[in-house]
């Protein structure tokens, strides 16, 4: 295909992407450059019957005005990515001399907002990945193993974890695990212990969120792994047991590896999509005990009553930086296969 | 047609039923347990109490007489606006859907039908794009959004959404495209055709099983989103899901959990359609990118 017409036929697709995925990432670096204006203050006198006070407001006149000018807000170069909101190396290199054990420094670095998101967002990504290739490889054998009929039924199913709005999934599971829904209701009286509740402790609401998560996930898994299944050939098969290969052994030898590269694939996705965990955290209102990267963006924007857009363009890079380091040995590979390819 | 190699021993048949139906039970009992309690009042569904009440419907009885109530249905769609925030998801996600698919094909076909190197950047620079997270990127429209006057409009989130969309969409459909034999669209171009009247009258009619499943991922990433939507849409526009949000964030009213709980049966509704009727086209095309490698 000649140039000329490939350039036609790709322009709307690139001009979409380059207009909102590339511009917006430049965006997002200028504006991590950035911080919101300091408040104008001025002093307002009010005299009652009582004589007068003076208070102290936020001039809004001034406000809309500094903000007309200059939209981005103050120059402040780096410092965002300092400040103790993000990389917060002050704190960090001040807990390194107070504390003298790993444990108290780590606590204290956990204390930080960031890297508090940043334990949950990477305890989540690397917990949850290898549970759901795990489960969802076990569930594509157990359904490969089943008559025909009651195939269709167990994947229409399975789908609905994976298919249903995230929000709505998390929210599904929360009202249930909830102190007065009905599993964490069970779980109060079976342990007759009525502190053990959701809200109260950190450490559930964490394997809460990664249930939710595995919960989510592992049909996506099972659908890729069992489809591979389909076509492992019969002929291998039956070969390896007339080679005196127990079960066990066809599917150490035969079956994994027909599906190692399935595996790969998938890694790959729940990687990236494990790193972005977000709506879970909204769905459980999670945010007291686990915050994830994206979480604090979305808090910085909607949360408060100023946009921290400054803030939020930080926490966007550093978390963009993270997608590349997850991303790297993997698009290395693709170069890899591609030249082979050529030559 | 058991052969020797898939035969299998009483006790593992049964351990592998057990496992499969415990699964079974796990990702369906959820949907099946909320669908039941968005017919009741509040007090059943989150009993304080005793979990049973959601089973007999103690309080629903005592509040509204029968055993099951429309309340928070009625309430969700008719007193808080639901219908709104449903009307505004459906021209979202057409336009959406519509949109992608149209940029996409041309795109698609173009990377399937070029072998030059920079087809292949092209395609690896979408898969970037396609692991950045949403929120990072709606980070950056914000600001130039609200200088321009353009936020909180249905057509601005519904151009975001496309741009978001267009890496996954480009990545499925070079895939399916490779699948049609190149010779196809060459023999008539030699019998004179352009490329856009090859593309127009010879790939079309050959295209939909492709654009039919493409077209199902763009109606999930459009109707399961909330990163966007959330973000930039005002509150008149909002789609479903961050209107669902928004009930949670008054839960203090009493019944307005019941709200949002009708309301997630109600968006969860279309989804449970969907997979009935397309179940098939959904499967191949999660496993298209993986197993053909």
């Amino acid at each position: 295909m000649p140039h000329k017409t490939f350039m036609w036929f790709i322009l709307p697709s690139a001009l979409a992407m380059f207009l909102f995925i590339f511009v917006p990432i430049i965006s997002v670096i200028v504006q991590s450059m950035y911080i919101e204006h300091e408040q104008v203050l001025i002093e307002v006198e009010n005299c009652g019957p009582f004589g007068c006070t003076i208070e102290v407001n936020v001039d809004q006149e001034a406000m809309a005005q500094l903000r007309e000018e200059q939209p981005l807000g103050r120059f402040n170069g780096l410092g965002t990515y300092t400040n103790r909101a993000h990389l917060a190396f002050a704190e960090v290199g001040e807990s390194w001399a107070s504390t003298d054990t790993w444990g108290d420094f780590l606590s204290a670095v956990y204390n930080l907002p960031f890297y508090r998101a940043l334990s949950f967002t990477l305890t989540f990504t690397f917990v949850v990945t290898p549970l759901v290739l795990f489960f969802g490889l076990f569930i594509a054998l157990g359904v490969n193993s089943l008559p025909r009929i009651f195939r269709g039924p167990t994947i229409f199913v399975s789908l609905l974890p994976m298919i249903v709005t995230p929000l709505v999934g998390s929210l599904i599971l929360f009202w249930m695990v909830d102190s007065e829904g009905i599993l964490g209701a069970a779980l109060q009286n079976i342990f007759d212990d009525n502190s053990l509740s959701l809200k109260a402790s950190p450490w559930l609401t964490w394997i809460m969120l990664m249930v939710y998560g595995v919960w989510s996930s592992t049909p996506f898994a099972f659908i890729v792994f069992y489809a591979g299944l389909q076509t492992v050939p019969e002929d291998t098969l039956e070969a390896a047991s007339l080679d005196g290969a127990g079960r066990w052994q066809k599917v150490r030898y035969v079956v994994f590896p027909y599906v190692a590269p399935l595996a790969v694939f998938i890694t790959l996705i729940q990687l990236m999509d494990n790193f972005r965990v977000f709506e879970p955290i909204v769905g459980f209102s999670a945010q007291a005990s686990a915050t994830s990267l994206s979480w604090i963006i979305f808090n910085d924007l909607r949360g408060g009553d100023v946009q921290l857009f400054g803030s939020a363009a930080a926490t966007s890079v550093l978390t963009i930086c993270g997608v590349a380091i997850l991303l790297t040995p993997v698009l290395i590979r693709t170069w890899r296969d591609f030249n082979r390819k050529r030559v | 047609m058991a052969s020797k190699a898939s035969q299998r021993s009483y006790g593992l048949v049964v351990l592998t039923a057990t496992l499969v139906l415990i699964w079974v039970v796990i990702a369906s009992f959820p949907f099946l347990w909320t669908l039941w309690g968005s017919f009741k009042v509040q007090g059943d569904f989150f009993s304080k109490a005793d979990w049973t009440n959601a089973l007999t419907g103690t309080r629903t009885i005592a509040e509204t007489g029968g055993y099951f109530t429309l309340n928070g249905y009625e309430g969700a769609w008719i007193e808080k606006e639901f219908w709104r925030a449903a009307l505004n998801t459906m021209v979202v996600v057409v336009c959406v859907v519509v949109i992608s698919l149209t940029f996409g094909t041309l795109g698609g076909y173009a990377l399937a039908r070029s072998g030059y190197r920079y087809a292949f950047w092209l395609l690896m620079l979408a898969l970037v794009f396609r692991a950045m997270p949403h929120i990072t990127l709606v980070s950056g429209y914000l600001l130039p959004f609200f200088e321009w006057g353009v936020w909180g409009r249905l057509e601005t989130s519904i151009i975001v959404l496309v741009a978001i969309n267009q890496p996954f969409t480009l990545w499925m459909l070079h895939s399916f495209f490779l699948t049609i034999p190149k010779d196809l669209d060459e023999s008539a171009m030699v019998d004179g055709c352009t490329r856009f009247q090859a593309f127009r009258h010879v790939i079309i009619p050959v295209m939909w099983p492709g654009v039919i499943t493409t077209g199902l991922f763009s109606f999930l990433l459009a109707y399961n989103d909330f990163a966007v939507t959330a973000v930039l849409l005002s509150q008149e526009n909002a789609t479903m899901v961050p209107k669902i949000a928004s009930f949670l964030g008054s839960t203090f009213e009493e019944g307005n959990v019941m709200f949002a709980v009708s309301a997630v049966v109600s968006a969860t509704a279309p989804l449970f359609v969907l997979i009935l009727f397309f179940q098939r086209q959904i499967v191949s095309g999660l496993t298209a990118g993986a197993v053909k490698g």
